[in-house]
């Protein structure tokens, strides 16, 4: 037998080297495209005719809330908007349509203030994931249609909020952890889950958290007053909005994100030095082209 | 300044003196004269690659440095304690003992966190500068006879620093860490049969373990690993000295000589400004750039994670392998032969680590070659090792890539899902393009130098029909008669 | 001193001085031992062998002054451990700063003041067959006479295998037997509680589109199977086997939080807001090595490494409202072993 592979191995080659070096990566690639082909649908299994999804938790008693500037001026400023920016998904009358956008009916201030403020919507496509980018409509446009879509869908014209100032760090931490940070990093640098992109928090307003923890903004699940209470809330807002500048006593932070950009500075900074102090100690192998 | 130039002077003088005195009271009592005069005049050569086990060795005694220093605060306690310290984000949190002794360290010790992250840094260091020395050992051929054994022990060093790594990092029981701990668990449950019996032992009990799991932890990290680390590099040092060090081909260099700087004065003031310059670089790093700040990541319960948890760099490549591997789980008649970590976390590096071993042995059996070697080869010279050698390590290094493709999604917008499935793939057909790629550069590089080795004077042999070498080309000879040793690429015959 | 660029200029700074220092000193006459080799090939057999004596006053007191700073940098770390004990920058710097001109010194010592030679040592035979050979037979001489070999040596053995096996033994104290693997704090009856205040979960404050974190009342929370994640589905989307009918009362259903790959905690969910762009399925991924399981197909695994699904636990609701285990697993939580219950 090993006779016989070593003289498989030892054959002189019929082809050229440069066919070879083709055909390996011509194999090669042919095998990865079948891979990489087969494992489209990969992000949940099969789907049943209509899915669950789910609707955002309206303010109750005892939250905190933020309302927005309303009069019929701004409403009708803000079917306007809506009729030129958003029907053409969400429907002329807010119903949505079917494969392409939910209804707007119900949703309430929050989300619509939550998706327009952070640049989420609109949206490129029906699939493209909703994230964050520079606001299409500007404050009071925002406020039109905030005004508009509670006055035709329906649902709370308040928003939920929350003040920092009143909320405890190490609560903030605590909560934030249980309930955050498996997508979000424990300090709001991002990440993933498989079906979507995680976002950092960085430039996220204490408002547009309050409003996602309440509403579960794309596949993110919502939390309501009973599992996060208000205080609880300002808590969480309060330590997020410090992960911007976390306490980094031990220097140059490398973005706080761990492992990976240290394992860089050990290599491309430390082992780097030494490489160059080691080239100046030593000599280089002499002869005729030193 | 007359004044000062006799101070000076006078000084020195002095200093002459009681050193002579120094010389014949140590020379009464230990009679170890004959030894000074041998060390002073080793000659150690003088290649600037050779250092990078020395950069390994001084990290080493950094570490131990500020191991001591560290050990001395450190609880290696899991039992439950409420956090009333300096941070304030850890306000009223319980917490281990373990775990505030190390906030402690960072945040109540003057000098702690400095020693901290250089221990840390260090420890970083000293596995990368292996990982670098044992690629130009390999590379250059270090490893053959009579240095095949010292090889051996290089690499259980790598091995066991792998190890101490991971566990010192482990101590500290906070939520990145604990993350890991939970994964070692999980990859030694997984080992066939007895799996299951080892962890419990190991941990005491299920994951987390008992209240000795961090003690345990402790005396590894702190006596048992150092202690074999320390006799395992006093091992490598005698062998070393024992057979002198390696050398590239060059004037006046032999197969039966070393040529180089001796110890006294040039190259032990050289070394000890490299043993303060890894000092230096080490505090350095660790006063400027923060490493694991562990306040920030809170304490460990057994219910917690975070997303983008990594381990440190040299436990990268296993996480890679973890993620990589098809959800295969080996179950006959209800037992669970192999569960999956055990692909990714114990088979994977018990093959790297078994070909590395197996390597000196495998080139003597298909090179033919049994002779003793202590002339280096140039990575040129070799292609076929070379090309091999790259192979295998684009192999694992692209394994320890595809660790990080969690971020890599992040800040590329590729996908996550799509990166792993390419890359089940792209791990074996990847390390096949670079073994070509690299052999034929090798002997493209090989080709073209007018001498195949810079300076190389010698002999070029043919072995006749009776086994008797014979000088080929009489002109290229040293003195008349003398065997030297041509390059491996210029016999034919074989691999060039 | 918290800023991480500024830190980095620093180190890059002194990198540079270093390297600024070293060329300054490198371009000196050809005469020093640091030359570059001669363009010609020198002859065969040319003894390396050579001693150069510097004589370089420049360089000495450059390593003078490289000392005396040296010293200066020290002070100032002791300076700063007394008035800024915790600024670990100024620390670093200063401490990092002290060694990085010492081995400046030194260096520059080592190579352009003391005397720098070459110098050819011969290598020992390392193989002398003849000593290895008498080796071998001094060792066997020491059983010179000895007439029952074969019994000693099957003693010997035996008693050195024993005596290593006794000596092995205590390494059991280490820990319990394998099945306490099995173990788990849920049992028929036990509330599900809060993290932190331990308050009961009562069935109506659990949402659909919701996760939460539960451990067992009166258990020891970080036991492996106390972590539970409990959420609620619409009904009609709860695709259960047989054996587990009645285990999601009104669609609240608790798992695992334990992943069966390698043991981290699973604290990722999604859950659509509109599934028909987005995902199809609530699922739960583990932030390790990104495992998926789907609660609504009772834990099955669609991605990721995890050889077996996640373990459910069955609920039920009791009288007043609260969220009880209805019965333990049924199967063992956390990563797989040779003797694992598989569902």
């Amino acid at each position: 037998m090993t006779r016989l592979v070593r003289w498989w191995w030892t054959r002189p080659p019929r082809l050229p080297y440069a066919g070879r070096v083709l055909l390996a990566a011509c194999l090669g690639t042919v095998g990865l495209l079948g891979i990489v082909a087969s494992s489209s649908g990969q992000s949940g299994g099969t789907a049943p005719a209509s899915p669950p999804t789910k609707r955002p938790i309206n303010p109750g008693p005892g939250d905190l809330t933020t309302s927005f500037p309303s009069s019929p001026a701004l409403v009708a400023q803000g079917k306007t908007l809506y009729d030129n920016g958003c029907s053409s998904c969400h429907g002329l009358a807010l119903q949505g349509q079917r494969g392409v956008a939910p209804a707007l009916t119900g949703v309430g201030a929050g989300p619509v203030d939550f998706y327009l403020s952070s640049g989420r919507m609109p949206l490129q496509g029906p699939r493209v994931e909703p994230m964050r980018a520079r606001p299409v409509y500007n404050a009071e446009e925002t406020h039109a249609l905030i005004a508009y879509i509670t006055h035709a869908g329906g649902g709370p014209k308040v928003a939920p909020a929350a003040d920092p100032a009143a909320g405890d760090l190490s609560q903030g931490l605590q909560v934030f952890t249980e309930h955050c940070a498996g997508c979000h990093q424990v300090v709001g640098r991002g990440g993933l889950t498989i079906g979507a992109w995680v976002p950092d928090l960085q430039r996220a307003t204490p408002l547009q958290i309050a409003e996602a923890v309440r509403m579960g903004p794309y596949v993110m699940p919502h939390f309501d007053s009973k599992d996060i209470d208000q205080h609880e809330l300002n808590s969480l807002v309060r330590y997020v909005l410090w992960t911007r500048h976390p306490s980094n006593a031990g220097g140059w932070a490398l973005y706080n994100i761990g492992p990976i950009p240290e394992g860089m500075v050990a290599w491309f900074i430390a082992v780097v030095a030494l490489l160059i102090v080691a080239r100046l100690i030593g000599e280089r192998t002499e002869g005729a082209n030193s | 300044m007359v004044g000062g130039a006799a101070v000076v002077s006078l000084i020195s003088r002095w200093a002459h003196r009681r050193f002579e005195r120094g010389v014949r009271y140590t020379e009464q009592r230990l009679g170890g004269a004959p030894m000074f005069k041998w060390l002073m005049r080793y000659v150690f050569p003088d290649h600037w690659s050779f250092l990078l086990g020395e950069i390994a060795l001084y990290s080493f005694l950094v570490l131990i440095a500020t191991g001591v220093f560290l050990a001395m605060y450190y609880v290696p306690s899991s039992a439950l304690t409420v956090y009333h310290g300096s941070y304030v984000l850890l306000h009223g949190q319980q917490m281990s003992e373990a775990y505030e002794s190390v906030v402690n360290i960072c945040f109540s010790v003057p000098a702690g966190l400095l020693l901290r992250q250089t221990h840390h840094w260090a420890a970083n260091v000293f596995i990368a500068s292996i990982v670098l020395h044992l690629m130009r050992i390999f590379f250059t051929g270090a490893y053959r006879k009579p240095r095949d054994l010292n090889y051996y022990v290089g690499l259980t060093m790598l091995m066991l620093a792998i190890l101490e790594g991971f566990i010192g990092y482990s101590l500290v029981d906070d939520l990145l860490s604990g993350m890991g701990l939970a994964i070692a668990y999980g990859v030694a449950l997984s080992i066939p049969l007895i799996g299951g019996q080892l962890a419990t032992l190991v941990w005491g009990g299920q994951f987390p373990g008992n209240s000795t799991f961090f003690a345990r932890l402790e005396i590894v990290h702190v006596f048992l690993i150092p202690l074999t680390l320390l006799g395992l590099i006093g091992v490598h040092l005698a062998m070393i000295m024992r057979q002198h060090h390696s050398q590239f081909p060059g004037r006046g260099r032999r197969e039966r000589n070393v040529v180089g700087t001796p110890m006294w004065p040039a190259y032990a003031l050289r070394s000890i400004g490299l043993l303060l310059a890894v000092t230096a670089v080490l505090f350095l790093v660790g006063g400027l750039i923060q490493i694991n700040p562990i306040w920030q990541w809170g304490p460990y319960h057994t219910y917690l994670s975070e997303n983008g948890a990594q381990p440190d760099w040299y436990i990268g490549w296993l996480i890679g392998a973890l993620r990589l591997m098809p959800n295969w789980e080996l179950v006959i008649d209800g037992r669970t032969v192999i569960p999956n970590p055990f692909w990714g976390g114990v088979a994977f590096p018990l093959f790297v680590f078994g070909v590395l071993y197996a390597w000196p042995a495998l080139e003597r059996r298909f090179t033919r070659d049994q002779r003793r070697h202590d002339l280096l080869d140039r990575p040129r010279d070799h292609p076929t090792r070379t090309a091999i050698g790259a192979g295998f390590l684009s192999w694992v290094v692209i394994i320890f890539a595809v660790g990080a493709t969690d971020r890599v999604y992040y800040r590329l917008g590729i996908s996550y899902v799509g990166e792993i499935h390419f890359w089940r793939a792209g791990i074996w057909v990847l390390p096949i393009l670079v073994f070509f790629i690299t052999r034929s550069a090798a002997r493209a590089l090989s080709r073209s130098d007018a001498r195949p080795l810079r300076g190389w004077q010698g002999a070029v042999m043919r072995r006749d029909l009776d086994g008797i070498p014979r000088v080929l080309d009489e002109s290229a000879g040293d003195e008349p008669g003398e065997v030297t040793e041509p390059p491996v690429g210029t016999r034919p015959g074989t691999d060039g | 001193m918290n800023d991480g660029p500024k830190g980095l200029g620093l180190i890059a700074g002194l990198v540079v001085a270093l390297r600024v220092v070293w060329r300054t000193l490198r371009g000196r006459p050809a005469s020093s031992a640091g030359a570059a080799a001669p363009v010609t090939e020198p002859p065969r057999g040319e003894d390396p062998r050579q001693r150069e004596i510097p004589s370089d006053r420049r360089a000495e007191t450059w390593v003078a002054l490289l000392l005396f700073a040296a010293a200066a940098c020290a002070l100032a770390f002791i300076v700063f451990y007394v008035i800024e004990q915790f600024d670990t920058q100024l620390l670093g710097l200063a401490l990092g700063g002290a060694f990085a001109l010492l081995a400046a010194a030194a260096i520059v010592a080592g190579k352009m003041v003391v005397p720098q030679a070459t110098e050819v040592e011969e290598r020992d035979e390392l193989l002398d067959a003849a000593a290895a050979e008498e080796v071998v037979e001094m060792v066997e001489a020491g059983g010179e006479g000895i007439s029952r070999r074969g019994l000693l040596t099957c003693a010997t053995c035996v008693a050195g295998g024993a005596v290593v096996a006794a000596v092995a033994t205590p390494v059991a104290s280490l820990g319990p037997a394998a099945k306490s693997l099995h173990a788990s704090p849920w049992r028929r009856g036990v509330r599900l509680v809060k993290d932190v205040t331990a308050e009961p979960y009562t069935a109506d404050e659990i949402e659909i589109g919701s996760f939460y974190t539960a451990l067992p009342e009166h258990g020891d929370p970080e036991a492996l199977g106390a972590g539970v994640l409990l959420v609620r589905l619409p009904p009609r989307y709860i695709h259960l086997p047989v054996s587990r009918h009645g285990w999601a009362p009104h669609g609240l259903m608790a798992f695992s939080k334990i992943c069966p790959h390698a043991g981290c905690a699973i604290s990722l969910y999604r859950y659509p807001t509109y599934a028909p762009t987005s995902v199809a399925q609530p699922a739960f991924t583990c932030p390790c090595h990104y495992s998926t399981f789907l609660p609504g197909r009772g834990g099955e695994v669609v991605f990721g490494p995890a050889g077996r699904e996640l373990p459910q636990l069955p609920l039920m609701v009791d009288g007043d409202g609260y969220v009880r285990a209805a019965g333990d697993f049924d199967a063992d939580v956390g990563p797989s072993w040779w003797g694992v219950r598989r569902s």
